[in-house]
């Protein structure tokens, strides 16, 4: 399928980007690395009328450490995130999930701001800026704002992007010595939309402090479980009685079933990934 | 007789040998030529407005905003055609019963699937047509969906077709022995089970495309065409389009795979001729990947209840099946979809000498998708059908799996034999290939080690078949049938003034290696380097008339045509190389493109020279002698329906329990193709078809909602099988060429993909059984084998 005509411009900076942005008079889509956008375009699915194209901005493709984090600008690709030592020190659960998103075509291509600013419920990224508690900067002609991941993902698609703003940077806090992270997917083929999936973060586990879960693919967005995470404070890993409020907690989740797994499915593989995931962090 | 042995022996000949393909370069680079990369002059493009609805009305059609969109050439209905296509029917007259309505190329009063054509835009691009389909406006009636095929058949389902009192469109019966008395006689273990099939599809890399150009200074219309038989499309063309046959050239230059997907009639290519013959100019129609899954051909599709009859020494004494498939709104044209069911009833236990043999097969119309033949067609539901049962049946009588097929597989020294539904064999290998598949995969440390894992709690599953493949068809398959389609193929060799061969073939080329097996096939039995052979297929208008590649036919038919025709050659070559040197022809002989004597192997004379020589000299040779150096033969198998093939396979996996997630550790197969020509290609052949075959054994299906909408119609959703969860795929051979021919190659193109489902099924059921489950539908997915253990 071709996609219907549409107007594009491509900006070169962040500021001519965002005056497009502030047009009022037509409907926009922004593109950033394209590989959920493309297909949607040539579906006929997503018609926007003006195309803004941020593959000119280079100023949003950074990865930036600083003293406590590291920041990470919205055109960022996947590809850039693997290969960076930045985040292989001190974004440990990046490392984990980032050969478990799609195919490193999709990879050389896909941003982490476009993910973020989809909110697709089965991608990872949400999950695991869920996990850990990222901060997301989005910005607009009226200036920028500071948004934390657990108020940025509202619903199927829905984020708290307004309308004329985009994802400028996302932050990360540095993983310390005593953290500790975990992540599992499963999907039916390697690269697939996960069928159920959990990404995990610790201030510490000897005993657990501030345990952060984030499950994916499994309903409308992805979710943290605030019961299993308060069960689990200042207990082991292993604990059962935590793992059983967990359990607890996926009995009372909505869970929204799919093509590969209907509710009741994606509750049994939420509580799989959850177990195996906290495996691996295990000492 | 496997033919003179020197033809393979002979230091020179590629027959037997991995030749690389001569194509490998051209198509790597990026250099193919498919129908897509045509760029005419005066060349305008279709797109097509489809059916949203599985059954609806059409109330009315308005195209007036389409007509006034920019760049639009044409917008056509179904009715314009109506003036220039004849209505055609999927019907054959040896399925007697089978049944189908006329078709045309775009729906006219009714739609009948989600999917179906029903206006064609034509516009300067293919964005400009998409754009201007958007402004056609239809309105449609909606009609209740008979989507189910189990109640297609019931009082009170709407039928879908008026002319017909029910949705029934074929029933066949196969009775063979006294069934009843062998499954109440008492003293017999008897299992049974009910297995499902998906439907799926075969999803080529190139998708379906067609150019076509009519000229009407001469009345010639020509079809750039991706497929399988172009003198197939040759013929049907000029019967729907009443054209001369002649006055149509079908050219099929590369084919990026087909799997029987391009070999049928479909509406949207058919529009295009219309289009072509009304427009006076060149149309392309390319099929985007959601048009491909809901118009392509789907296949499988059945609800197999079968049960089997074994006494306590593992002897089958009755087998029984009831086949059921709905096909979609109408049979496909022109080879019918009544031949899957057909080879189900026909296959079902064919490795086993069983005496009783009951088959049911009951065909119903359904508003999806159409259904057709597909690789291996019927093959996967029928291996599966037979070994499934028994493997449960050995399991019940506590009887080891390799043991029972010991005692029920038809002997090696049993040939010709016949099965209970009538199919005959000849130089089977099924005891030996099982006892070479035993010792290939080392079946008992795989058992050992299956027992030491299951004290771990892991769960490894050994599976097995047992196979028959159909190959190199007689005019039995289709031509008895009232089609146009030849059983028979040809192959013209002829020497160029420069020592050269050029070899043209009916047989096609759709990225499994046929040319190179031509190339091979006339290098060795000529006698020159390969190098030195060029090969031209897929062209109505240069190569001799023949079938074309499909059902496993091309190597063992085409190929037999070659060695023919390449064999008469040199003996035209050898009579003037006779006459040139003043000796005896039987005293020379051809090897590497140079006459030599026989017995010392001295060089007398060079192709080439003797090229030259005929065709520029002529004036030395003695006046009488006027030499012939082209040859063609034509060969049709005689003496059997098919020429069966047969294999066996097998799967080791791991299931995990608590995802359902099946693991495929490793898969063998042992197949026995008769002569192998090319053994990487071969291989190849086979490690695909089982690659298809885990597809349908675990991943592919095409979804459909209750009102009949798929669902899942694009490559994010419909899973094929990918690299990543390939496991090994050990191959080995017997080679028991057929009689049939000297060549004595049978087919090897479709094995894979009709027995793996089998084995893994098989496996996985094996993996299961210590805990209490079984599954018996495809595809096996996680969430079904989830559901087999009662995790959720």
């Amino acid at each position: 399928m071709k996609a219907a005509d549409f107007a594009y411009e491509k900006p070169d900076n962040l500021n001519a980007a965002l005056e497009l942005l502030a047009r009022e008079d037509c409907d926009m889509q922004v593109l950033a690395g394209g590989q959920s956008l493309m297909p949607m375009m040539n579906f006929r699915l997503a018609q926007p009328e003006l195309l803004v194209d941020l593959n000119g901005v280079s100023e949003l493709s950074f990865i930036e450490e600083q003293p406590e984090t590291i920041t990470i600008g919205a055109m960022t690709r996947y590809a850039n995130l693997a290969a960076s030592d930045v985040i292989k020190e001190h974004v440990p659960l990046f490392q984990m999930a980032l050969p478990h998103i799609a195919h490193s075509a999709v990879r050389n291509r896909g941003t982490i701001g476009g993910s973020t600013a989809l909110a697709d419920p089965a991608a990872e990224m949400p999950a695991l800026l869920l996990a850990l508690e990222a901060t997301i900067t989005v910005v607009s002609v009226g200036g920028a704002r500071e948004i934390p991941a657990n108020d940025f993902f509202l619903g199927l698609y829905e984020t708290a992007l307004q309308d004329g703003e985009i994802i400028k940077s996302i932050a990360i806090k540095k993983a310390k010595p005593q953290n500790r992270f975990g992540f599992y997917e499963l999907a039916r083929r390697h690269g697939d939309y996960a069928m159920a999936g959990v990404a995990i973060a610790s201030t510490s586990i000897d005993p657990v402090c501030d345990l952060r879960i984030a499950l994916f693919s499994v309903s409308d967005k992805a979710h943290r479980l605030p019961h299993a995470e308060l069960a689990f404070e200042g207990e082991n890993l292993d604990d059962t009685e935590a793992r059983d409020a967990a359990f607890q907690e996926l009995d009372d989740f909505d869970f929204r079933g799919d093509l590969n797994a209907d509710g009741d499915t994606k509750r049994h593989l939420a509580r799989v990934v959850l177990t195996r995931a906290l495996e691996t962090m295990m000492p | 007789m496997t033919g003179p042995t020197h033809i393979f022996d002979q230091p020179n000949a590629y027959i037997g040998r991995s030749v690389e393909r001569p194509d490998a370069q051209r198509l790597v680079q990026g250099r193919g030529q498919y129908v897509d990369d045509l760029q005419l002059p005066r060349m305008v493009h279709a797109a097509f407005v489809r059916s949203p609805y599985a059954h609806a009305k059409i109330t009315d059609i308005d195209t007036r905003a389409a007509e006034q969109a920019p760049g639009i050439i044409a917008v056509f209905r179904g009715s314009d055609f109506e003036d220039y296509v004849t209505p055609y029917v999927g019907t054959l007259t040896h399925l007697q019963g089978l049944r189908s309505p006329p078709q045309m190329p775009l729906a006219v009063d009714a739609v009948r699937w989600q999917g179906e054509p029903v206006v064609m835009v034509v516009a300067q691009n293919r964005a400009l047509a998409e754009d201007a389909c958007a402004l056609v406006e239809i309105e449609f009636e909606p009609l209740e969906a008979v989507c189910d095929a189990e109640t297609a058949l019931e009082p009170n389902t709407p039928i879908i077709h008026s002319a017909y009192d029910n949705n029934r469109a074929w029933e066949r019966l196969v009775d063979a022995g006294d069934v009843d008395t062998e499954f109440n006689r008492g003293d017999v273990t008897v299992v049974d089970h009910v297995f499902y099939f998906a439907r799926h599809t075969g999803v080529t890399l190139e998708a379906r495309a067609s150019v076509v150009e009519f000229n009407p200074s001469d009345n010639t219309l020509i079809y750039h065409y991706s497929g399988q038989a172009p003198h197939m499309m040759q013929a049907i063309l000029s019967k729907i389009l009443s054209l001369p046959e002649e006055n149509i050239r079908i050219i099929a230059r590369d084919v990026g795979g087909s799997f029987g997907i391009k070999i049928h009639l479909y509406g949207d290519d058919l529009a295009t001729a219309v289009a072509a013959r009304i427009l006076n100019r060149p149309v392309k129609y390319v099929a985007d990947r959601n048009e491909s899954f809901v118009s392509d051909i789907h296949a499988r599709d059945h609800r197999v209840k079968g049960r089997m009859a074994v006494t306590s020494d593992g002897k089958i004494t009755a087998l029984e099946i009831d086949d059921l498939t709905g096909i979609g709104p109408y049979s496909m044209y022109p080879r019918s979809s009544g031949i899957e069911c057909n080879q189900v009833l026909n296959l079902t236990g064919a490795p086993y000498a069983i005496d009783n043999y009951r088959a049911k097969g009951t065909i119903v119309f359904q508003n999806k998708n159409m259904m057709c033949q597909y690789r291996a067609v019927g093959h996967p539901i029928a291996m599966a059908v037979a070994d499934g049962l028994l493997e449960s049946a050995a399991h019940e009588i506590g009887m080891d799996v390799v043991e029972i097929r010991r005692r029920n597989l038809f002997k090696d020294n049993s040939y010709p034999t016949s099965s209970a539904a009538g199919m005959k064999f000849d130089d089977l290998s099924h005891q030996q290939a099982l006892e070479k598949l035993v010792e290939f995969m080392d079946y008992d440390s795989l058992r050992k080690d299956q027992e030491a894992a299951r004290q771990r709690g892991v769960y490894r599953g050994i599976g097995l078949v047992s196979m028959v493949e159909v190959t190199n068809p007689s005019p039995m398959f289709y031509g008895i049938g009232g089609a146009p389609i030849s059983a028979q193929d040809g192959a013209t060799v002829r020497l160029d003034a420069s020592g050269a061969l050029h070899v043209s073939s009916s047989i096609t080329e759709q990225g499994q290696g046929t040319n190179t097996i031509i190339a091979q096939v006339a290098a060795g039995v000529f006698g020159v380097n390969i190098d030195r052979v060029k090969v031209t297929t897929g062209d109505t208008a240069t190569t001799p008339y023949g079938g074309g590649t499909w059902a496993s036919r091309g190597a063992g038919i085409g190929g037999e045509a070659v060695l023919l025709a390449a064999n008469a050659l040199k003996e035209q070559v050898l009579d003037v190389a006779g006459t040139i040197l003043q000796c005896a022809r039987e005293s020379l002989s051809i090897d590497n493109g140079v006459v030599i004597d026989a017995q010392t192997g001295a060089e007398r004379i060079s192709l080439g020279e003797l090229g030259r020589l005929v065709y520029y000299r002529g004036n030395e040779l003695p006046s009488d002698v006027s030499p012939e150096l082209v040859a063609t033969r034509h060969y049709r198998v005689t003496d059997f329906p098919f020429v069966f093939t047969n294999g066996a396979m097998a799967a080791h996996v791991e299931v995990d329990q608590d995802t359902g997630f099946v693991k495929i550790l490793d898969f063998w197969a042992v197949e026995d193709c008769g002569r192998v020509i090319n053994p990487k290609l071969v291989d190849e052949q086979i490690r695909g078809g089982v690659v298809q075959g885990i597809g349908g054994a675990f991943y592919e299906e095409c979804v459909y909602s209750e009102d009949g909408q798929m669902l899942n119609a694009s490559m994010a959703d419909y899973l094929v099988p990918m690299a990543a969860e390939m496991p090994d795929i050990h191959i080995a051979h017997i080679e028991t060429p057929t009689k049939t021919s000297v060549l004595g190659a049978k087919g090897a193109g479709e094995a894979g993909t009709g027995g793996a489902p089998a084995a893994l099924l098989n496996a996985v059921n094996d993996a299961l059984r210590p805990l209490n489950a079984s599954i018996y539908q495809m595809p096996m997915t996680p969430q079904r084998i989830l559901k087999a253990l009662g995790a959720v």
